[in-house]
């Protein structure tokens, strides 16, 4: 269960007034739940996402995951961002299997755990390349992959697939429904784009413009396992309709 | 004979379609042709007679001269006085200055205290204050000194860059993965680093030579530098090619050294 408890992010610099950029606000999403989060830019999305990853200390308020308050980053929290952000100087194998070695995980377990990961999101053949020579969605595979082998509880997205094309972009969100599936972490995944919120997720949650709150709560209830052609039934239809008409109200 | 390809280069060069490139045999052997027209011209010009010939040796002259002091034994000693100079100074001052670049780019007070001092030493010429160095530290000391000291600043100016530059969303990663600082160095900022850093190693590799000669002029007893005050002041103008082109080839090898160096470092960069 991750808990958000009236958070709020004010930003002070020299020579300006404080900003409130984000909040407050308050939510709760049950563990395995996937949800998105859409909102007009700068409304403090990236800002949530890195106050959620400990990245950032809140103004006020408290973020709460399996019951313990979050103080400063943690390895049951995943983080991913719109650039892949991979290191170039690593093969991809290599890349992927960072967090466990950060960790401290033995040879031979990080490599079973990064060749299953690579045969799921079919990056074995390109297991020993490295990362310049790929394309877009390819290192976007990656960094998903990256996130994945150091099995977060909450996987935290921010725009993941925003700098890809539309069919790319749609592949690569279904390897990560995929994954979700298998290991039914909590997921927040912020996009820009209501069709991807609204195949993907759960549940969408609206942000209002700057200082972002939650301004509308709205559970996608088409079936699971999803598929692509599900944004052609009326079901998708008309949750997306309300999805774009919380976003106009914000 | 299998010449390795960029004899010397400046830096890689970006792959560019439709750019048409010479064919593989002549990049090959352009250094070598480029040496030899050098020495061509040098012989055109010595038998032009613009320069009468003691004050410009034939290339025959210079080969001669190189040869007799080799076969006598007493190069080799000025060589190598000049080689622990340079391999000293370039040591000490690189690391030195790496230690210093990467705690000033994680302190911007440190920085604040001591970027002027830096700047005011590198704006004053190391040619200038070196005969004190020289009177103060006897021997190669100062040679060492003067070498580290030339080469301190590019190094120094490299490593903050480099370690400044590490891109902000693999710093959140890894903090997000609870790295240690141990492995934040290891792992991320070293490799992110190093192209920077070796960059900045050719152009100290190059300086540190000019470093120990700039001593070695002043004062002194041995060494390539001294081998060249010793052919002026005996009006022995061989000699002082001999030396030249000894510390040329110096530069040049060391160079090399860290061009190689930076292909197996760097070797996934072609991938790019
Ligand atoms: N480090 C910071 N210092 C000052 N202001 C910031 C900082 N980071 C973000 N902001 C401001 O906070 C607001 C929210 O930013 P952000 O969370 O990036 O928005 P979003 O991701 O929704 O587009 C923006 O107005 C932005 O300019
Ligand atoms: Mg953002």
């Amino acid at each position: 269960m991750l808990e958000i408890r009236s958070l709020s992010v004010t930003f002070t610099q020299p020579n300006s007034e404080p900003l409130l950029a984000l909040g407050p606000l308050s939510f709760d999403i049950p563990p395995g739940q996937f949800v998105c989060l859409v909102g007009p830019s700068g409304c403090g999305k990236s800002t949530l996402v890195n106050v959620i990853a400990g990245l950032q200390t809140p103004t006020t308020g408290c973020v709460r995951l399996e019951g313990t308050t979050m103080r400063g980053p943690s390895p049951r929290v995943g983080l991913m961002f719109q650039n892949a952000t991979l290191m170039p100087w690593r093969t991809v194998r290599d890349n992927v299997a960072l967090p466990l070695e950060l960790a401290g995980a033995g040879r031979a377990q990080r490599m079973e755990a990064v060749d299953a990961l690579l045969e799921m999101l079919g990056l074995t053949d390109f297991a020993n390349a490295y990362p310049g020579g790929l394309s877009g969605g390819m290192a976007q595979r990656v960094a998903l992959g990256r996130v994945l082998s150091q099995k977060p509880h909450l996987l935290l997205l921010d725009e993941p697939f925003g700098a890809l094309d539309a069919l790319t972009r749609e592949q690569v969100s279904f390897d990560l429904l995929r994954a979700w599936r298998r290991e039914q972490q909590t997921v927040l995944m912020v996009t820009h784009d209501i069709t991807e919120a609204t195949l993907l997720a759960d549940r969408v949650l609206v942000m209002s413009r700057r200082p972002g709150q939650i301004i509308a709560n709205i559970p996608v209830t088409i079936r699971r396992p999803r598929h692509p052609e599900d944004a052609f039934t009326p079901d998708f239809s008309e949750t997306a309709r309300e999805v774009r008409a919380a976003i106009n109200r914000a | 004979m299998q010449l390795p390809l960029p004899l010397i280069r400046l830096t890689r060069i970006p792959v560019r379609y439709g750019r048409r490139v010479a064919p593989r045999s002549i990049r090959r052997y352009a250094g070598v042709i480029t040496l030899g027209l050098m020495l061509l011209a040098w012989q055109l010009l010595v038998m032009s007679e613009a320069l009468p010939s003691y004050q410009l040796p034939a290339p025959a002259a210079v080969w001669a001269e190189f040869v007799d002091w080799l076969s006598t034994g007493r190069l080799w000693p000025h060589i190598w006085t000049t080689v622990v100079e340079v391999v000293s100074g370039l040591a000490f001052g690189v690391l030195f200055a790496v230690a210093l670049g990467y705690v000033i780019a994680h302190s911007p007070l440190l920085d604040d205290v001591l970027s002027p001092m830096i700047v005011a030493l590198q704006s004053t010429p190391v040619v200038a204050y070196a005969p004190l160095l020289v009177i103060w530290f006897p021997g190669i000391t100062s040679k060492t000194i003067t070498s580290a000291l030339i080469v301190f600043f590019p190094m120094l100016m490299s490593t903050v860059v480099g370690i400044r530059n590490v891109p902000p969303t693999l710093i959140a990663l890894m903090r997000v993965s609870q790295a240690t600082r141990r492995q934040m160095f290891v792992k991320l900022e070293a490799p992110a680093a190093m192209p920077v850093l070796l960059s900045g190693l050719k152009t100290a590799a190059t300086l540190s030579v000019i470093g120990a000669v700039v001593g070695e002029l002043i004062n002194g007893n041995a060494g390539l530098g001294h081998l060249v005050r010793l052919g002026l002041s005996q009006y022995d103008i061989p000699l002082v090619f001999v030396a030249v082109i000894l510390l040329a080839a110096l530069a040049i090898s060391l160079y090399q050294l860290v061009s190689a160096l930076e292909r197996r470092l760097l070797h996934w960069q072609q991938f790019e």
